[in-house]
């Protein structure tokens, strides 16, 4: 049980690291917040959050191990292929009608829905004429997906997920396997630019026509989702898209009026045109 | 402000459908309470759970959605591949974190959250299973003051997890599936 004592610590220790390192953890949902720091007390020997706290404000190498508990980590190539399939199928055909387009996946991770995107772009011929960002607050998840470089042990459930979506060629035209590893094409991220951003204390981009954000909301409590929801609205362009993950939704935010519905079942939202 | 629900968890893994095909129709449209479920499932993204019970079901059956408000009358499916959390002011969060026991959604994660938020203000059910999941999440309810009901292990059609949860939580009751859903109904009423 939580006692008073352990909030008002924990209250604290996220004081702490947004005083201290500029990350703001403090409108994350709580319940599974609460679970990965109390696993990083146990990591770090700690028996309080306090304990916590003097650890990350004194030693600045704890927080990058620190940053792997209270972000979430977890990707697939072509996650939920009908999300991607909803994309190809659905999507596409607008994007065609724009001379030159920008798309954000925002908390990209380790960087596999960008590789998706990328792929998905290249087969239906909009690569060209696209700028990818592609962004995240870990900066050793933004390395990762930079490198593109995955288990080779992986790559059966990845080369399933991008046939279910509709893929027109074949996964392994994108990676060379080598040591146990799949390392992908680097011409997939020639026009990916990737940085360090926070969806809860950074501005917006300008003139997107697609925004993929997917299973990064449901960290955050509803008043970090309305500010990430609004950044979002700002950055795209009038009729532009934003992917959400599977189980997120646009019905319990402030900012369900500035976008419609355009594909229910996959959650993908379009901005009112204005 | 609007009293907060008051809620039942139930856990259950191998012959899951069975035991809450025993249960969930047998609830009527007025319950008082609001259901959340995890049953562990392969993670191939599309449960059917939400649709098979919405059919046979008195009460509004859904899959959670992420914020989901937590109503009463109504009864939650975490989704495949997903936890799924209650926040203390009562609603659902869904999670990508790692599993529990191998299995994500995990019945303990749901438990141990539920009875962070309800207090003494919860019933914990674990039906048929063939893992140690929820035992430690029932725990957490019992101390917390909640009650504890299992399904009788002799009657499981996997009895590793009723088990588990007798062996862990010194007040639970072990009942009949029927006893389990009058055993409810008769909590939901006082
Ligand atoms: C579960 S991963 C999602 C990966 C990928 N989008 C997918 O669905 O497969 C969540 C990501 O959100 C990132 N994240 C957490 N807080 C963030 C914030 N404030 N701004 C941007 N990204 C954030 C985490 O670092 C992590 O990489």
């Amino acid at each position: 049980m939580q006692t008073e004592t352990d909030e008002i610590e924990l209250k604290l220790l996220l004081d702490a690291i947004l005083q201290r390192y500029h990350y703001d953890f403090r409108g994350y949902a709580l319940a599974s917040l609460r679970r990965r720091l109390t696993q990083a007390k146990g990591h770090f020997n700690c028996s309080s959050y306090s304990a916590l706290q003097e650890r990350v404000l004194h030693d600045a190498d704890v927080l990058p191990k620190l940053l792997s508990y209270l972000t979430v980590q977890v990707s697939e190539l072509f996650r939920d292929p009908a999300y991607f399939r909803a994309i190809r199928e659905s999507v596409v055909p607008y994007l065609k009608t724009y001379p030159s387009l920008k798309v954000w996946v925002a908390g990209c991770s380790t960087g596999e829905e960008l590789y998706s995107l990328a792929i998905l772009f290249r087969e239906e011929g909009l690569e060209q004429r696209t700028m990818f960002y592609a962004t995240d607050i870990n900066p050793d998840a933004l390395k990762r997906a930079e490198a593109g470089v995955y288990q080779l042990e992986r790559i059966p459930l990845f080369t399933q997920n991008h046939q279910l979506s509709g893929g027109r060629s074949s996964l392994s035209d994108y990676y060379t396997a080598a040591y146990g590893a799949a390392v992908f094409d680097k011409t997939l991220r020639q026009r990916t630019v990737f940085s360090d951003h926070s969806l809860v204390t950074d501005s917006v981009f300008a003139e997107l026509q697609l925004t993929s954000c997917r299973n990064v909301l449901i960290y955050f409590d509803r008043g970090f989702q309305d500010r990430a929801l609004s950044l979002f609205k700002d950055s795209l362009v009038p009729n532009g898209f934003l992917g959400l993950g599977a189980k997120e939704s646009l019905r319990f935010s402030k900012c369900a009026d500035a976008f419609q519905e355009f594909s229910r079942e996959t959650r993908i939202y379009q901005r009112r045109g204005n | 402000m609007e009293s907060p629900p008051r809620a039942v968890v139930i856990g259950a893994s191998a012959g899951a459908i069975e035991a809450l095909s025993a249960i969930l129709p047998a609830l009527p449209a007025d319950f008082g309470r609001a259901i959340l479920i995890v049953v562990h499932l392969p993670p191939d993204r599309k449960s059917i759970l939400a649709e098979i019970f919405a059919d046979k079901c008195r009460l509004q059956v859904r899959e959670a959605d992420d914020k989901e408000p937590i109503l009463a009358n109504s009864v939650y499916f975490a989704p495949p591949d997903y936890h799924m959390l209650v926040e203390t002011d009562h609603y659902l969060s869904l999670s990508n974190e790692e599993p529990v026991h191998y299995s994500r959604p995990s019945i303990d994660i749901l438990f141990t959250t539920a009875a962070e938020a309800f207090k003494s203000d919860l019933i914990g059910v674990i039906l048929s299973g063939a893992n140690q999941d929820g035992a430690e999440g029932l725990r957490a309810i019992e101390n917390a003051g909640g009650v504890v009901l299992v399904q009788q292990p002799e009657q499981a059609s996997s009895s590793v997890m009723p088990r588990a949860a007798l062996a862990r939580c010194r007040s639970a009751r072990a009942l009949t599936l029927d006893g389990i859903a009058s055993a409810l109904c008769e909590l939901a009423a006082g």
